[in-house]
């Protein structure tokens, strides 16, 4: 573990493009300090024209993952006593996503997955109808208690060894949220989303490893929403309803 | 994609799991004969006598390959497209013909059972 009794330790940090390299920093250590606090401080005190994202600083928004010693993380909830151990703080941008300079990387495949996976609620009401009423504790809406609290950090995109060898597959997000809205009672498009994640880049693609599960930051499960879409499509294609 | 690729996949996934589940009763079997005839040291002529006698082996080991037939050339197919990006018209026609070498093979073998 860094020791709280030495005054400054040594990070290194991503910069430049695909192409980059890591750059070694000297930052002062401070109690409680985060992840992110460490890149905020190199960027205002060190070297101005270091790129990252945050916004929220409090783990909602989903938009600090970086690549931290090795494993994808939410920064602003990620404290240096946890991560760095007695090595050095490796601080780099998400795997898997191109890198637009330095820890910034263009979320667009990402998102542009969750679009294929047709992760966009398609209402079956009107303006004019009363608003739906979900009992909490009906199965369908129990099944996403969870699932609905993704942030869209990409930390599980990042982390899934079977988005880095198939480019096109779409990824535990945006699978998760399929699944999600394939249980929303008030969604209309269900065939058609289960049409969107059955295919070659879709859930049958996932090979369970659970690195996903394992790190995403909100400790939900994309495996078991995947799993889900699994029975939902192979059910949907033995009954001819696919 | 097109609904019809869609439905392709999904049966792919179905068979390859029905097929692992037929294999998982199939290894098991296949497994305890094999430990059985080690035991009895039973030779290949014994153990062809006595399968002979039966129509249950020749017809447990015709649904072992027909299952093995379906499942080897998917999983081949999975670790064709991620391991070396192949997929398409040409990596199904060339898993096809594993299957019927495998289906083919795999009868031939049988059928010398019933002969």
């Amino acid at each position: 573990m860094i020791s709280l009794t030495e005054s400054t330790f040594p990070v290194l940090i991503w910069r430049g493009a695909a192409d980059g390299a890591f750059r070694r920093y000297e930052v002062p250590r401070l109690a409680s300090q985060t992840v992110l606090d460490v890149v905020t401080h190199v960027q205002r005190h060190l070297d101005a024209s270091l790129a990252y994202r945050y916004a929220c600083r409090v783990g909602m928004c989903g938009s600090c993952a970086m690549t931290v010693n090795g494993k994808a993380r939410w920064t602003c909830r990620t404290h240096v006593d946890t991560v760095a151990g007695d090595r050095t703080l490796e601080i780099g941008p998400l795997h898997h996503l191109p890198i637009v300079r330095d820890l910034v990387v263009d979320m667009a495949p990402f998102f542009d997955k969750w679009a294929a996976a047709k992760g966009e609620f398609k209402p079956t009401a009107t303006r004019y109808d009363d608003f739906a009423k979900v009992a909490p504790a009906s199965p369908a809406r129990r099944a996403i208690d969870a699932t609905i609290e993704c942030i869209g950090c990409a930390v599980c995109y990042a982390s899934c060894d079977v988005v880095g060898w198939k480019s096109d597959y779409l990824g535990p997000a945006a699978l998760n949220r399929a699944f999600t809205l394939v249980k929303d009672v008030r969604d209309g498009a269900r065939a058609a989303r289960l049409r969107a994640v059955a295919g070659d880049s879709g859930c049958q693609s996932c090979h369970t490893h659970q690195s996903c599960t394992e790190r995403c930051p909100k400790h939900l499960s994309p495996t078991a929403s995947i799993a889900s879409l699994k029975r939902l499509v192979a059910t949907a294609a033995v009954k001819g309803t696919l | 994609m097109a609904t019809r690729s869609v439905r392709y996949a999904a049966w792919r996934f179905v068979l390859q799991r029905a097929s692992a589940a037929v294999l998982a009763l199939c290894v098991v079997v296949h497994l305890a004969t094999i430990i059985y005839a080690v035991r009895h040291q039973l030779t290949a002529e014994a153990i062809v006598a006595r399968m002979h006698a039966s129509v249950w082996w020749p017809a447990f080991y015709a649904i072992f390959v027909i299952a093995v037939a379906i499942h080897a050339p998917l999983g081949l197919r999975a670790i064709a497209d991620e391991w070396l990006g192949l997929r398409g018209r040409a990596t199904d026609t060339v898993l096809a013909l594993v299957a019927l070498v495998l289906l083919g093979g795999g009868l031939y073998a049988v059928r010398s059972l019933t002969a």
